[in-house]
């Protein structure tokens, strides 16, 4: 076996994994704060993308744009929160789900509306190209941009986790994660909390999608990164920003791994459902997730 | 009541102790159910009286005891085992099926009689057909004892909370059972619908003979129906016997009182 | 003639138990079916046979699997697309590799094939629910469209996957023309759609829905969840691949994997949201309006005068979609045909509603 190989695979494996954390970040969010999964979480990152991408094909700067499309995201996830999340408080998570799959759809539709159908490209500046240093030293390539990503993803997480244990929002989130009616009941103004997460949830889009669409152009295919982000906090646990993060790298070097290692053996192509089958065998072996609280159902 | 007879022990719990990580529900309680009789479990709020009822109908495991049921002494019940041996029940928080009729709802609890499978129920015509007929008319029986004929086409879901109650204990009688375990059936009603329901259980136990294991919080129900009455505490036993007795005793006055122990 | 039913008497509990109760609604489904079965296959076009009403009624009984899991079950799928590509292929196969097999026969062993299919990848519905089961079935969709594609052996060797059914045939005549083909689509469709009516108002019907209802209940009542559950699955997914296989044979003669996606899943799922979630005829209305939707709204771009690019309209056809499916989620979760239940219920009691 090349074990310089080996590591490379490892290792883009692994960066490419902190853009599906980045992406499943916020899910996590929606997920604590409504209790559902948010299947358009990935058109709303499309979304951001789309936008950003086509203000500067405007001709705005790339900060003028990304401040606007910030503003234009945390409008939208604060509409979602008001039009489609509270009329359906109350109702079965499959039908919430249900719901976002509707959303995504909408959201899909209106951005290509606004910006056009065709892909467009996203230039942040820094060269999907291998750090040079480090090529040098060890004979391994590793993108530069990847990088970047997992830099802005770490800064992202803490930031997020420091929001999240040390302000009063981020107490009053967990409490509602925990029980709506018993935060409703103490005086955590709920509707005001759901605002803030979705607005942030729309902050995270608007980051992974400036970052994926820099890498692989903005286009429609974005959205199935919601397809992908499943597994991830399958396998993490969709209650925990911990997880995403595991789950995310776990699922990024293993279909990268398997697409190397195993995918020659079947005829290739293995990448579009390993996450899949992973994400089941940990269903069956831990159905909370490696991070996720234990549920025990009362009757 | 003087027709009604008692006869030996059809239900004997063993020692059962349950806990969930590291928090005891039940530890160590004992006591057995006579054929015929209405047997009550009372005890202040999180007594463990649902935790026993679920062990009882195998919804819950214990990690120690046994249960004597049927001619068999075993470690634990199988929720399917306990239902095809004539062990039906309510719930505490009304476990009705939301989007079904009530006919529909009292025709699920007959589901261990039928015999056709799926592909002749798909065919219908024939024995499907048949069967569901004289489903039909034992479930009408049950509709009749209750008094709820008026309301069989409507969704579950609609009815007043009082009625709900009530249908779910039609479900429960439509398996003809032989243990019916009730949980607080008259939680949340007013006097009226107490009475009815009071009327319907003594009703159940002198007609069909039916045993009744029965948790309740309202004390002047309890006495007046139960033949015999178990007091949990926090998990434990603390008193066994007939409703004056229990009554009489220092322990029971204490817990519901909230003395020191 | 009023509609009303004051005057039809139910004396026994098998009138009770009918499927119209009421007989104004029997009389309109024999003219219904008298239409489609009689008058339908002389008077329509061809494009209306073969463009409308064949995709329609296959359509359609893809959404009645999918209701059997979804809407009954309460089992969430996005992989109906895959269990129609499952019964495609396999059709396609036992007809290819059985010299001489009954057409019919090897549509009901595709469907069993896909029902196969279907209790493998329900297995995961015995420990997790909700949209964890969502995964599971995203996995079969993936995973099958990917192994349909790679194992040449399925499609005959054919490049990526591409099949092209062969003549349907049984008892020597050749179904080929669009009136035909619409009579053997319709009759199998009408079939399955009263049986699966049956399997719904018996107890295999009250099994899905009670373990939908409170699955905890269902089973202290003495409903085995495994084979419940595992049991719509088998049922749903041999429907599903009943009209997979007729969706090759009748409507588009040559598949390719890559045809069953995701997409198709996701409109198969919206067609039971906006029809009715646990309904029979919600499925079939359903179906009708996400199908014939894009059409209308072609027809009044073009009466109004509105030019509009392809791209813009099928964005805005998206749009449309997913506002409904939010709408009906919020405003009426049992969809049209519950709707169309509550007109039926103000009109018995017209004109005097107290």
């Amino acid at each position: 076996m090349n074990w310089q190989a080996f590591i490379e695979v490892l290792v883009g494996g692994l960066l490419s994994g902190v853009m599906y954390s980045l992406v499943a970040l916020g899910f996590v969010l929606i997920y604590k704060a409504s209790g559902v999964f948010n299947f358009a979480q990935g058109s709303m990152l499309f979304f951001a993308a789309m936008t950003c991408a086509g203000l500067v094909g405007k001709g705005l700067p790339l900060w003028a744009a990304a401040l606007v499309s910030l503003v234009v995201m945390v409008a939208l996830g604060l509409a979602v929160e008001k039009f489609v999340l509270r009329p359906m408080v109350a109702q079965p998570e499959i039908s919430l789900f249900m719901a976002t799959i509707g959303l995504s759809f909408v959201i899909d539709g209106l951005a290509q509306i606004i910006w056009g159908s065709t892909a467009m490209k996203l230039d942040l500046g820094v060269e999907d190209m291998p750090l040079e240093a480090l090529m040098d030293k060890t004979g391994i390539a590793v993108s530069q941009f990847d990088l970047l990503a997992a830099a802005v993803a770490a800064v992202l997480v803490s930031g997020l986790a420091v929001f999240f244990s040390k302000t009063k929002v981020g107490r009053a989130l967990r409490a509602v994660a925990d029980d709506h009616q018993a935060a409703l009941a103490v005086g955590i103004p709920l509707q005001r909390i759901w605002g803030i997460v979705w607005g942030v949830a729309g902050f995270v889009a608007l980051v992974a999608g400036m970052l994926w669409g820099a890498r692989n152009g903005v286009q429609f295919a974005l959205t199935s990164l919601a397809l992908k982000a499943l597994p991830v906090l399958i396998i993490g646990g969709f209650t925990s920003v911990p997880g995403a993060i595991v789950g995310g790298l776990i699922v990024g070097a293993s279909e990268k791994l398997a697409e190397v290692y195993i995918g020659p053996h079947v005829g290739g192509g293995i990448e579009a459902w390993f996450p899949y089958i992973l994400a089941l065998g940990v269903l069956l072996i831990r159905p909370e997730g490696l991070f996720g609280e234990k549920i025990i159902r009362r009757i | 009541m003087s027709e009604r007879t008692i006869g030996g022990v059809i239900l004997d719990l063993r020692n059962i102790s349950l806990s969930f990580g590291g928090v005891k529900a039940l530890t160590d309680i004992s006591f057995d159910v006579r054929e015929g009789e209405v047997r009550a479990i009372i005890g202040p709020n999180g007594a463990g009286k649902s935790s026993m009822l679920n062990v009882i109908n195998g919804v819950y495991r214990p990690q120690q005891g046994q249960i004597a049921f049927h001619g068999k002494t075993r470690h634990d019940m199988d929720t399917h085992e306990a239902a095809a041996q004539g062990i039906a029940r309510t719930f505490q928080n009304i476990a009705l099926f939301k989007g079904m009729s009530v006919l529909d709802n009292i025709m699920t609890g007959r589901n261990l009689k039928i015999k056709t499978n799926f592909l002749q129920q798909a065919i219908w015509w024939g024995p499907a057909r048949r069967e569901e007929i004289e489903q039909r008319r034992k479930v009408e029986e049950v509709i009749d004892f209750l008094e709820i004929q008026h309301i069989r086409k409507t969704p579950v879901g609609r009815l007043p909370y009082g009625l709900q109650k009530r249908v779910e204990l039609a479900r429960a009688l439509a398996a003809e059972p032989k243990i019916l375990l009730l949980d607080e059936p008259m939680a949340g009603m007013n006097v009226e619908e107490k009475q009815d329901m009071c009327r319907f259980i003594l009703d159940v136990n002198e007609q069909f003979g039916t045993t009744v294991v029965l948790i309740e919080h309202d004390m002047g129900v309890v006495m007046d129906l139960s033949d015999r009455v178990v007091v949990l505490d926090y998990g434990r036993k603390i008193a066994d016997g007939l409703p004056d007795e229990v009554r009489g005793n220092p322990e029971v006055i204490s817990a519901y009182l909230g003395q020191a122990h | 003639m009023f509609y009303r039913e004051a005057g039809q008497y139910k004396t026994s509990y098998a009138d009770d138990g009918q499927i119209f109760p009421i007989r104004q609604d029997r009389y309109a489904i024999a003219v219904l079916l008298l239409v489609a079965f009689v008058v339908v296959p002389f008077t329509a076009s061809a494009y209306l046979l073969s463009g409308i009403l064949i995709p329609c009624l296959i359509i359609s009984l893809a959404a009645l699997g999918l209701n059997i899991l979804t809407g009954y079950a309460g089992q969430l799928s996005l992989g109906t697309a895959a269990f129609m590509a499952v019964g495609a292929f396999a059709s396609y196969n036992f007809v290819l590799r059985i010299p001489g097999i009954p057409l019919l026969l090897a549509f009901a062993l595709a469907g069993m094939v896909a029902a196969f299919v279907g209790i493998i990848f329900g297995l995961p519905s015995l420990r997790v629910r909700g949209f964890y089961l969502a995964a599971s079935t995203l996995a079969t969709q993936f995973f099958i469209v990917w192994c349909l594609t790679k194992f040449s052996w399925l499609s005959n060797n054919s490049s990526s996957g591409i099949i092209t059914a062969q003549p349907m045939q049984i008892l020597g005549y050749t179904f080929s023309s669009p009136a035909s083909k619409y009579l053997l689509v319709l009759s199998i469709v009408a079939v399955m759609a009263l049986a699966l009516k049956n399997l719904v108002r018996s107890n295999t019907g009250r099994a899905w829905m009670a373990i939908r209802d409170m699955d905890m209940a269902a089973e202290v009542i003495g409903f085995p969840p495994m084979r419940t559950k595992l049991l719509a699955f088998a049922v749903s997914s041999f429907y599903c691949g009943v009209a997979g296989a007729l969706y090759a044979y009748a409507f588009l003669g040559t598949v390719e994997p890559d045809g069953f996606s995701l997409d198709l899943s996701f409109r198969v799922l919206f067609m039971i949201i906006i029809g009715g979630l646990g309904s029979i005829s919600g499925s079939f209305i359903g179906a009708g309006f996400v199908f014939l939707m894009p059409i209308a709204l072609n027809m009044f771009f073009g009466a109004t005068g509105i030019h509009m690019p392809e791209s813009v309209k099928s964005n805005l056809e998206q749009m449309i979609f997913g506002g409904l499916i939010i709408f009906f989620l919020i405003v009426e979760p049992h969809g049209l045909a519950r709707l169309w239940q509550i007109t039926k219920e103000k009109l018995r009691i017209w004109p005097f509603p107290h």
